[in-house]
């Protein structure tokens, strides 16, 4: 039988001799719930909404991409993209993923403090990169590209834009999971709540790689 | 905690059978994330040096490193279940796919 065939795991086969039903995935005492597939639906949903999301940022890129040659004589890529401030707000996104990867085998060691310190560091180092496209975002303006100077300007703050808003969302999840945390809320397997947290944070990096390279790297 | 919990919780971080089993301590993150840094140093470096034509190849073979690098070491795709990967990929597979016909119907690679 192939990788793909769907087995019920040796958890859900504990969890029916336990007595629970056959549906969802965690209680909220962290006990594991038989799915009909054996997987954690939880993990299934956001790996099709990030699946979903790369047609999303695909669609932007592709244009941004046919766009970024339509603008005037001076307000074009290689005239106003600072390529050191970039590369440093890269790097504080990138360095962003490992202390969320910290923050989940935190959660799954049940060490709370560290994964509250974790999580909290990557908030921090989230609106530092968000800080740091709002600065970026301004630079240009006063430098004379808004949203509607050209087709390059309008393609570019609505992909760089749209990113933008994914980090904050991003930022917004990891600090209400730090403050729910504290209270004792958080419903059904924390381990698992916060890697779903940490796998939209991860895929917000990835897409920040590919906007890093195609936009600001490669010249127009 | 009874012997019947234990198991149910460790069941619980796993989704496939193996998740417990395959995770690597911190020092494997630091590292994938010192090799990202590396790569992202080396592709801002290739933007001020002249390599003629090798230049957009070894910028985008970079870039793919990296995104699978964190796709699968960060979001553990490379030790979960094999349908995560499905839906992942099917829905990049799509996008890459859907959008290279989108730039080729716009004569994008034959003005580049």
């Amino acid at each position: 039988m192939s990788d793909l065939a769907l087995q019920p795991t040796q958890a859900s086969e504990d969890v029916h001799a336990a007595g629970h039903d056959d549906h969802g995935s965690h209680d909220d005492h962290g006990l594991v719930h038989a799915t009909s597939t054996g997987l954690s639906n939880n993990k299934l949903g956001m790996w099709l909404f990030l699946g979903s999301e790369c047609l999303l940022f695909g669609g932007l890129i592709s244009t941004y991409m046919l766009y970024r040659g339509r603008h005037s004589a001076n307000l074009g890529p290689d005239q106003i993209y600072d390529i050191p401030f970039t590369s440093v707000s890269s790097f504080v996104l990138l360095m962003s993923s490992l202390t969320m990867v910290l923050a989940v085998t935190s959660a799954q060691r049940r060490d709370e403090r560290r994964m509250n310190l974790w999580l909290t560091i990557t908030a921090l180092l989230g609106a530092t990169f968000v800080g740091g496209q709002v600065y970026e975002f301004t630079s240009f303006y006063h430098e004379g590209l808004g949203f509607t100077t050209s087709l390059f300007g309008s393609s570019f703050y609505t992909l760089t834009g749209f990113h933008g808003v994914h980090v904050t969302v991003g930022i917004i999840m990891l600090m209400a999971l730090v403050g729910i945390n504290k209270r004792g809320r958080i419903p059904g397997d924390r381990a698992e709540v916060v890697e779903l947290v940490g796998l939209y944070w991860h895929f917000v990096d990835i897409i920040w790689i590919l906007i890093f390279t195609l936009v600001y790297l490669i010249p127009s | 905690m009874s012997a019947t919990t234990e198991h149910l919780e460790r069941a619980g971080h796993d989704s496939d059978g193996h998740d417990y089993v395959e995770h690597h301590p911190d020092s494997f993150y630091v590292k994938i994330a010192l090799a990202l840094a590396l790569l992202t140093g080396l592709e801002v470096t290739l933007t001020y040096v002249d390599i003629g034509a090798l230049f957009l190849p070894l910028l985008l073979t970079l870039m793919v490193i990296k995104f699978f690098m964190v796709v699968l070491f960060f979001m553990h795709l490379k030790f979960d279940s094999k349908w995560f990967s499905f839906l992942f990929y099917t829905g990049l597979g799509l996008a890459v796919g859907v959008y290279l016909a989108f730039l080729a119907t716009f004569r994008f690679f034959m003005s580049s």
